[in-house]
């Protein structure tokens, strides 16, 4: 062998051994090692010393005057949200309903916190559910996908990859997977449940919006319901809450499904605390505190008040 | 030539991938996306024997049989989806020309596809439709439907909106492979050998007044068109005129310009027909005539229904969706929830790869009728979501899929004392059709609270949401069976109130 061709061969096959170790190391690199360490949910809350109300109920017929004046009267929206936030906002679009039916949260009351939080100087307003029905057939049929991107939002589907196994650390709820990318990615988030009647939990509210950004299995919580209510408030600590009983399903719910199951409610709650927002919300469905344990066992905890009317609280009615 | 006809293919395949890109609930607004299979002749001849009508546009398929008439195969060599993969598979081969003439050859087998047609059409004549099992537009759009696309699709929408499975795809997808695999090996043999479509267009184009034919004073006998027919349609003797794809290789080939495609010549010999003798023809007739007998009871299909045949909103009864159903699965491309599934044996023999309902993988969406939309033959009826849901003119008549049932062995409250009722939220009518009812159990000394699921039948619209959502994940503690559906008399189980 001549000492060119003897030199060429020992540079490829060096190269080759580089490229094999160099490949291997990579590979064990990305091998999981162990369990990988839960996600934690972010504290999302706003200073309650910079609000000048805690819970604000606004009445009224004009949904965009409501929620207007609603959040005016707690601070403005530019207490909540900072210029250059990304926003994440979750109504409650759990059903392929038309908005009459009651099942999903109003889309003017969407389009209108979605503004608000743009015209505070908002750097994108994104817009999620984890719904029971198809995602793309949810947020098109309840008018919620429209009103958003109206408003200058955007809808982001949830898939299987969005999910990931966080801490929650509840009383019922461990670790489960959550939507935590969506979640690391915002800085604010504003809850927009809707009022609804639930066999079990006996209302769906403020504190039961959060299962939709629970992911797969959580059809197993109905086995303690009550307790992982309480547990999701406790997960979430909201930017704000705003509640939608602008029509309430004052039975056969979650789903609804006739005209008839729908009262008008006139009524939009504003607070930073789901507890209290549930607490109201239970009388506005005609029903009282014990029917919707949940509401007892969250304030026990602490998690938030079972009396709005003790808290900083106003009413503001809209022509 | 040949170059205007790969772009005319190239146009139609892309057109027939796009048309099923756009299947889905967000993209469809207003796209044809029954296109090929509402103009596919045979799928119209075929349910003209099955129901003596056609169905909304399948009347397109008759302008491409009367166009045969004239111009011969075209369809095959220029349109069809399936010919075009073929066609791309055998470019990957290398041109030998004498070893080709003896592949591309003419042989006696190929008249099979005929006599396989003449099976199929006497069956559709006793109802029984099985032409979707061969025919190339059904068996492509139901190979990528159920397992092609499935397989490229990796949950980030790309075809379909959320990730597919289904029952034995491969099935479906194996016949595409095995025919563009013998494609490799012998051109177009698919077509040659086995296409009823193109038996069908071949039966019509013994007419054809314009073809390929060759002038035997300017040939000098290179056989090279021989080479290149990838029909077997012999340019180089008496064109055989039921075979011609219309590919026109052998007029591109031809060194001496002896072959020419227009009206017939003086002087000019071609072969017309297939070469049928009639002991074959009472053969396949009587093949044809068999399958009715065999596959088909009253007994299977009318009395004795099948409890996991659950059929798409707006099917028809049994007999007759079976004569209209040509198993092209668009039904279950459009699905949004990815409930309706291949029968494999829920439907017997003759119902092979037709929908069924299977709500472990999915549920009927009450506000969906996308499957009724799609349906090129009326299998599934076009139906409004009043008259799905039972609203206005149709007040009080939803309708009905089958009826849930509870497994009180495995439900939580009934078996278990843990609160559950998960099927009682999904639930979408209204009133509820899970009703619960408040019991308390004294278990350990201590006094439990709980509500124990029921179905009420005369609200249950089967829909199967709570098959679906039911936590008993490996065995469900609440399914739907087919008693109850609206579209039959017979499988019936509860007193209806007489209406007054």
């Amino acid at each position: 062998m001549e000492r060119r061709e003897f030199l060429i061969q020992t540079a490829k096959a060096s190269a080759a051994a580089l490229a094999v170790t160099g490949v291997g190391a990579w590979l064990a690199h990305r091998a999981p090692q162990g369990r990988q360490a839960p996600y934690h949910i972010r504290d999302y809350s706003v200073s309650r010393d910079v609000l000048t109300k805690d819970f604000v109920v606004a009445r009224g017929n004009d949904i965009n005057e409501m929620v207007e004046a609603a959040v005016r009267a707690m601070g403005g929206m530019e207490k909540f949200v900072a210029r250059g936030d990304r926003v994440l906002v979750k109504p409650n679009v759990g059903f392929d309903r038309p908005p009459a039916l009651g099942a999903t949260s109003s889309p003017e009351v969407v389009g209108a916190v979605v503004r608000l939080c743009l015209a505070a100087g908002a750097r994108e307003v994104i817009v999620t559910d984890n719904p029971i029905n198809s995602p793309n057939a949810c947020f098109a049929r309840s008018g919620i996908a429209q009103a958003v991107t109206e408003a200058g939002g955007r809808v982001y589907h949830l898939a299987e990859r969005d999910f990931q196994e966080t801490a929650v650390g509840g009383v019922a709820v461990g670790d489960f997977p959550v939507a935590a990318g969506i979640l690391d990615r915002a800085d604010r988030v504003i809850g927009i449940p809707t009022l609804k009647d639930h066999n079990l939990s006996g209302m769906s509210f403020a504190m039961k919006n959060w299962y939709g950004l629970l992911g797969r299995g959580r059809n197993r919580f109905h086995q303690n319901i009550h307790n992982v209510i309480a547990d999701l408030a406790m997960m979430i600590r909201p930017t704000l809450v705003i509640g939608d009983a602008t029509r309430i399903l004052m039975r056969n719910g979650p789903t609804g499904g006739s005209p008839a199951d729908v009262k008008p409610g006139g009524t939009i709650l504003v607070s930073t605390d789901a507890v209290a927002i549930d607490a109201f919300g239970i009388e506005l469905l005609a029903r009282s505190a014990v029917d919707c344990p949940s509401i007892a066992l969250a304030a026990a905890r602490g998690i938030g008040s079972a009396d709005p009317k003790a808290l900083r609280y106003e009413e503001v009615t809209v022509a | 030539m040949k170059t205007v006809r790969t772009v005319y293919q190239l146009f139609f395949l892309a057109l027939f991938f796009f048309l099923l890109y756009v299947a889905t609930y967000d993209r469809l607004a207003g796209y044809p996306v029954r296109l090929f299979l509402d103009s596919d002749p045979l799928v119209a001849v075929g349910t003209i024997l099955s129901t003596g009508a056609l169905y909304r546009a399948l009347w397109y398929g008759l302008p491409i049989l009367v166009l045969t008439i004239f111009l011969g195969r075209f369809y095959c060599g220029w349109i069809c989806p399936l010919g075009t993969l073929q066609d791309l598979v055998a470019v990957l081969r290398k041109v030998k020309v004498s070893r080709d003439i003896e592949i591309n050859r003419y042989r006696p087998i190929f008249r099979l596809k005929y006599l396989v047609l003449v099976a199929f059409l006497t069956m559709a004549l006793f109802g029984v439709l099985q032409i979707g099992l061969l025919d190339p537009i059904v068996l492509v759009t139901r190979a990528m439907t159920t397992s092609v696309l499935p397989a490229v699709d990796r949950g980030d929408s790309l075809v379909f909106l959320s990730p597919r499975e289904f029952q034995l795809g491969w099935v479906a997808g194996s016949l595409l492979v095995a025919i563009l695999i013998a494609a490799h090996l012998m051109p177009r043999l698919w077509c040659k050998l086995l296409c009823p479509l193109g038996a069908l267009l071949g039966l019509c184009s013994r007419w054809s007044i314009f073809h390929i034919q060759r002038s035997a004073d300017a040939c000098d006998d290179c056989r090279l068109c021989a080479a290149h027919c990838q029909a077997g349609a012999e340019p180089d003797k008496r064109l055989r005129k039921s075979e011609c794809m219309l590919l026109l290789n052998c007029l591109e080939t031809c060194p001496t310009k002896a072959i020419t495609f227009g009206p017939t010549r003086s002087g000019v010999l071609t072969v017309p027909g297939p070469d049928l003798s009639r002991r074959r023809l009472a053969g396949s007739v009587l093949a044809g005539l068999a399958a009715p007998l065999l596959l088909r009871s009253r007994a299977s299909v009318v009395e004795n229904p099948r409890p996991q045949l659950i059929r798409p909103p707006g099917s028809q009864p049994e007999p007759e969706f079976l004569a209209r159903c040509i198993k092209c699965e668009e039904c279950m491309h459009i699905c949004p929830t990815n409930v309706l599934q291949p029968s494999m044996t829920e439907g017997g023999v003759e119902g092979f790869w037709t929908p069924v309902l299977k709500n472990t993988i999915g549920y009927c969406e009450v506000n969906c009728v996308l499957c009724g939309e799609v349906c090129p033959t009326g299998a599934i009826q076009r139906i409004t979501l009043d008259q799905k849901q039972g609203r206005g003119e149709y007040a009080g008549k939803p309708i009905v899929l089958g009826t849930a049932f509870f497994d009180y062995g495995r439900c939580l409250p009934w078996a278990m004392n843990r609160p559950c009722v998960v099927c009682q939220e999904v639930c979408p009518t209204s009133p509820k059709a899970i009703k619960t009812d408040e019991v308390e159990v004294v278990e350990n000394g201590r006094r439990i609270r709980l509500k124990r699921p029921r179905v009420e039948p005369s609200l249950c619209i089967g829909c199967g949401i709570c098959e679906y959502a039911c936590p008993v994940v490996d065995r469900r503690a609440v399914y739907v069976t087919s008693v109850g559906e609206s579209r039959s008399k017979k499988n019936r189980m509860i007193l209806e109130e007489s209406p007054k």
